[in-house]
């Protein structure tokens, strides 16, 4: 591989941005938006989810949640019960009832969201008008926000997007029309500190992330609010930052060192860093990230790849493992295509790559197998199946809850994809 | 509405897709949304399945709500039908479903698919996972045999041939299902008595219809199979062998209770069974020479809590009282379809029984209780490494971890020695317990040593197929803790105490006794896993005679008073 730096303002080759999408429908093996508690409880620290739903609910949780992590979650599922079904009246008593045993017993806690489920939403309990009421009579001890994250709305990590949302209108206003950044979608807090890091270098500021570390700080928006997207599933947050006065940087998402790039790059535009200041601060990071890159493209170069639809990342690892790991791409699948946010990203995926969108899970399984790729990233409860057919499998839930984005994470997230295929080649057993 | 951190049991569908997946050539179709499909990886990576659970989902979604769902159904059900091919389906719904009344089962029964349908309807919002596999079992069972139960057959007789029993109620994400049922066809083969049927677990639909061939039902696991059990009674005068062979002396009343039901000599096999004797030949499990070993001397009257679903709760406190010499001060169970039989073991072992599914109630339990050993779930394993206390694990709900790799059957004689390792070995060794004893401040006998055969650390390991992700962390913890106060001032040469030293509680002078600096250090000698239960005795002992600061002495006195 040549050393030499990626150029920032390369054309694409081609690309996807007309590309044809297969779009399908039927079963889906895929997580609902509940599961994005599993990291935002972690990441907002001061922040309580409490599931209105059914036992399914609570154990969908502590199933995705490593299947048992003990300490005592900052979520939490108000089961509803038949008595709850029989009468509406006391659902919005009983969950009343619920949200004081709960602010009881964890003070610390200043933002309980209350996340709707399959069945809250099918008997239309309105927790948005609840949480209105219950945010007046707490607020400012404790804010209360209601958002959805069931599945017969949301896909796994749309939760996020929704929870996010909920947060837009409570932003303080930026009315100064000060030039901002805010980078929304929820990162780690390591690659947080480098990314700002760079950003202050780079003269970029002031930078905010959303969500924050405590959900009760709250970056400010408004006209001269400049978003940089970390997560590819923000759009609905997206559209209610714009709503507000937020500008959308369009960018590929920071997976890779040339992703990484881009997604700088557009910023520093926007803030009209001069380039050679951009070079600069950014190539010793380059260097570094096409080093440890270097280590592992050997062993995924010309190697094949399907992604069945699942955490929104699909096309921008895509993209990151065709244009930096030399990778070859079978199909790549996605929940939902969402143009606002992917429109980067298609540009850069190689032309005439399979897109789909949506799932029917049985033809796509056999579309794999036909195609016998070298990896298949998909779902836990896939991945054994496919390995016992012969198939190399990622789990793509791994994928969400590792740092792996930016400069310094480009390695680790190769070698993410090279611990599948070089295990194989360990084992004689 | 019912505020649940954790859940012990899933809803009642994850119980029917438990039965589905434990047999062949059955296929279940669910009607329900997105995100349902989390359940699969229950069986691909708790259980390690190398295919995917035969459920096929219906994934409506919020736009489909207004039109026609039920359209939805039937067509899921025809695909099911022509992609899986197979000899019984189940329809359902999931909680969600439920509430939109499709009614998926009698939709799939109107279309006329020429295989037995078995339509399914569990109240997700009343009932739970145990539930929903035993009543799918049972209507599965009667569905199949619904033309010979009408037909009044009388009872074979037996010919000349073998006897031979059913072997009911295993399935996946049981508690070491699997091996149990070899180990008991293997007993059972040792009495002259073959396996006929073991279901649901490897069973097809077909060996259902074979069941009433069977000269007996053996009831394995109550929760799962009590219901068939009973309707084979009532229906084919089929007689149920009940009892559980966990332990050394259930064992042998199993094979007592086999010999009495199928009116076989099991002598050869029992007589090998010296009751009292104190050698490695007076059974064919190792456990009853290995528990009367002097080494075992140090279990004896150990303090232990035991909690899990009815089936395994109950063997366990017979093991622990009579088999291993425990104490068992506190046993419950989740389960309360079990709560009768659970409630009367208790009776017999002189404790009241939990009956609860808040793990928090059964943390409470644990912490005030003072036990030395946890026998329960990966929840109680839980509770008790926040607590300090050693924990086996002897119930469902499953872990990765409680599907060994290894032949590590419950049942059995085998089952007996399997359970002597597992719960003996969390604890303290006899020898090392007495040097922690004499020298307790030896530098290396910190708190936190661990026994020496373990790791010294508990390793950071990953603690389930997906944690990974997110690492096990340490929260607050959350009740009433017995926690050791930081030794306040212990190199103090004034005689203060350590309230008034920490300037603390001086308004509650008599009701709690406080320690003297001596007294606390004293305390301090006592290794960290009696130090507890040592601290209440001596405040109880002090709080009665009205003293109010602990001394040296009074921690004496107290131990005089209360013996070990």
């Amino acid at each position: 591989m040549s050393t030499s730096l990626p150029v920032v303002n390369e054309p694409a080759t081609g690309g996807c941005t007309d590309a044809p999408v297969l779009r399908e429908r039927g079963q889906r093996e895929v997580f609902c938006g509940l599961t994005g508690i599993v990291w935002l409880h972690r990441k907002m620290q001061d922040a309580f989810f409490l599931v209105v739903g059914s036992r399914t609910c609570a154990h969908l949780l502590q199933s995705a949640a490593g299947v048992m992590i003990f300490a005592e979650p900052r979520f939490a599922t108000a089961i509803l019960q038949d008595r709850d079904l029989a009468g509406m009246a006391d659902c919005n008593a009983e969950l009343d009832r619920v949200v004081a045993e709960l602010l009881a017993r964890r003070p610390e806690i200043t933002t309980l969201f209350r996340v709707g489920a399959c069945p809250s939403e099918v008997i239309k309990l309105d927790l948005h008008t609840a949480a209105q009421r219950l945010d007046r009579e707490n607020f400012p001890r404790v804010r209360v926000l209601s958002y959805s994250g069931s599945g017969i709305e949301t896909t796994f990590t749309q939760g996020e997007d929704q929870c996010l949302k909920a947060m837009v209108p409570h932003l303080p206003a930026a009315t100064d029309g000060q030039r901002r950044l805010m980078v929304v979608g929820t990162l780690a807090d390591v690659i947080e500190d480098q990314f700002s890091r760079l950003f202050s270098q780079l003269g970029i500021g002031p930078v905010s992330y959303f969500p924050a570390r405590r959900a009760s700080d709250l970056p400010p928006v408004g006209p001269g609010t400049q978003l940089l997207l970390a997560q590819p599933f923000v759009g609905e947050t997206v559209r209610a930052l714009q709503a507000r006065g937020a500008t959308l940087l369009q960018a590929p998402y920071p997976l890779g060192a040339d992703g990484t790039t881009r997604w700088l790059a557009a910023a520093a535009a926007a803030w009209d860093v001069p380039a050679e200041h951009f070079r600069r601060v950014t190539e010793p990071a380059q260097t570094r990230a096409a080093t440890a890159l270097q280590r592992y493209r050997g062993a995924l170069e010309g190697k094949r790849i399907f992604f069945f639809p699942d955490s929104q990342l699909e096309l921008p690892l895509a993209r990151f493992l065709s244009r930096e790991c030399g990778m070859q791409l079978v199909e790549v699948g996605t929940p939902y295509l969402d143009r606002l946010l992917t429109e980067s990203e298609l540009a850069l995926l190689p032309a005439g790559t399979m897109l789909s969108e949506g799932q029917d899970v049985e033809k796509q399984l056999a579309r794999c197998e036909a195609q016998h790729p070298d990896l298949t990233v998909c779902g836990l409860g896939l991945a054994n199946p496919l390995e016992a057919r012969g198939l190399r499998t990622k789990w793509s839930i791994e994928l969400v809850f590792s740092p792996i984005q930016g400069y310094d994470q480009a390695g680790d997230l190769a070698e993410l994809f090279v611990r599948p295929l070089d295990r194989s080649a360990r084992l004689t057993v | 509405m019912q505020l649940t951190l954790w859940t012990y049991e899933g809803p009642p569908h994850v119980g029917a897709m438990r039965i589905a997946t434990s047999m062949r050539h059955v296929h279940y179709v669910l009607h329900a949304p997105q995100g349902d499909t989390y359940a699969d990886l229950l069986f691909t990576m708790i259980e390690r399945q190398d295919k995917r659970p035969p459920v096929t989902y219906t994934t409506f979604q919020a736009r489909d709500l207004g039109g026609d769902t039920a359209n939805i159904v039937t067509r899921a059900v025809q695909d099911a039908v022509d992609r899986f091919a197979p000899k019984a389906l189940l329809v359902g719904e999931s909680c969600t479903a439920e509430l939109i009344q499709d009614n998926p089962g009698s939709l799939a029964m109107g279309m006329n698919l020429g295989l037995p349908i078995i339509p399914l309807e569990l109240p997700s919002y009343s009932k739970k996972e145990n539930w929903g596999a035993a009543e799918t079992f049972y209507q599965l069972v009667r569905t199949l045999l619904l033309e010979r139960s009408k037909a009044r057959e009388p009872r074979p007789g037996r010919d000349g041939r073998r006897p031979r029993v059913n072997l009911l109620g295993g399935t996946i994400l049981g508690f070491r299902c699997r091996d149990d049922i070899a180990e008991v066809t293997k007993l059972l083969a040792s009495l002259g008595v073959d396996v006929h049927v073991s279901a649901p677990l490897g069973a097809e639909p077909d060996d259902l219809r074979r069941l009433p061939d069977a000269d007996a039902n053996v009831c394995l696991y109550p929760e799962i199979a009590l219901t068939t059990c009973s309707w084979l009674q009532r229906t084919f005068d089929m007689p149920t062998i009940s009892t559980v062979p966990i332990g050394v002396g259930a064992t042998r009343d199993f094979i007592a209770e086999v010999g009495r039901v199928l009116a076989i000599d099991v002598s050869g096999v029992l007589g090998g069974e010296t009751l009292g004797a104190a050698s490695l030949g007076s059974s064919q499990s190792r456990m009853p020479w290995y528990s009367r070993s002097v080494d075992a001397t140090y279990l004896t009257g150990k303090r232990v809590f035991i909690f899990g679903d009815g089936t395994h709760v109950v063997a366990a406190a017979r093991i622990a009282s009579e088999e291993l010499g425990f104490k068992v001060v506190g046993l419950g169970t989740y389960s309360r379809e079990m709560a009768r039989d659970v409630k009367a073991c208790a009776e017999k072992y002189g404790v009241t029984a939990l009956i609860t599914d808040d793990y928090l109630d059964v943390e409470r339990t644990v912490a005030e209780l003072q036990v030395e050993l946890v026998l329960g779930t990966q929840m109680e394993r839980h509770i008790a490494k926040r607590l300090g206390v050693p924990c086996s694990v002897i119930s469902t709900p499953i872990h990765v971890q409680d599907v060994p790799a290894r032949y590590s059957p419950q049942m059995g004689f085998e089952g007996a020695n399997v359970i002597f390792d597992a719960w003996v070995h969390p604890l303290m060794m006899g020898l090392e317990e007495h040097l922690l004893q004499m020298f307790r401040e030896d530098f290396e006998f910190g708190d936190g040593a661990s026994p020496s055969h373990l790791h010294s650390v508990a390793p950071a390991k990953p603690e389930g197929p997906a944690s990974a992700m997110v690492s096990e962390s340490h929260g607050p913890a959350i009740t009433p803790v017995v926690s050791e106060p930081a030794p306040v001032s212990v190199q103090s040469p004034t005689a203060t105490t350590v309230a008034e030293a920490s300037g603390a509680q001086h308004e509650t002078p008599s009701v709690a006794p406080t320690w003297s600096v001596d007294g606390e250090k004293e305390l301090s000698k006592i290794p960290f896993f009696v130090r507890g239960k040592a601290r209440r005795n001596t405040e109880k002992y002090a709080a009665a005679q009205g003293i109010d600061v602990i001394t040296t002495e009074t921690l004496y006195e107290a131990k005089a008073h209360y013996g070990r």
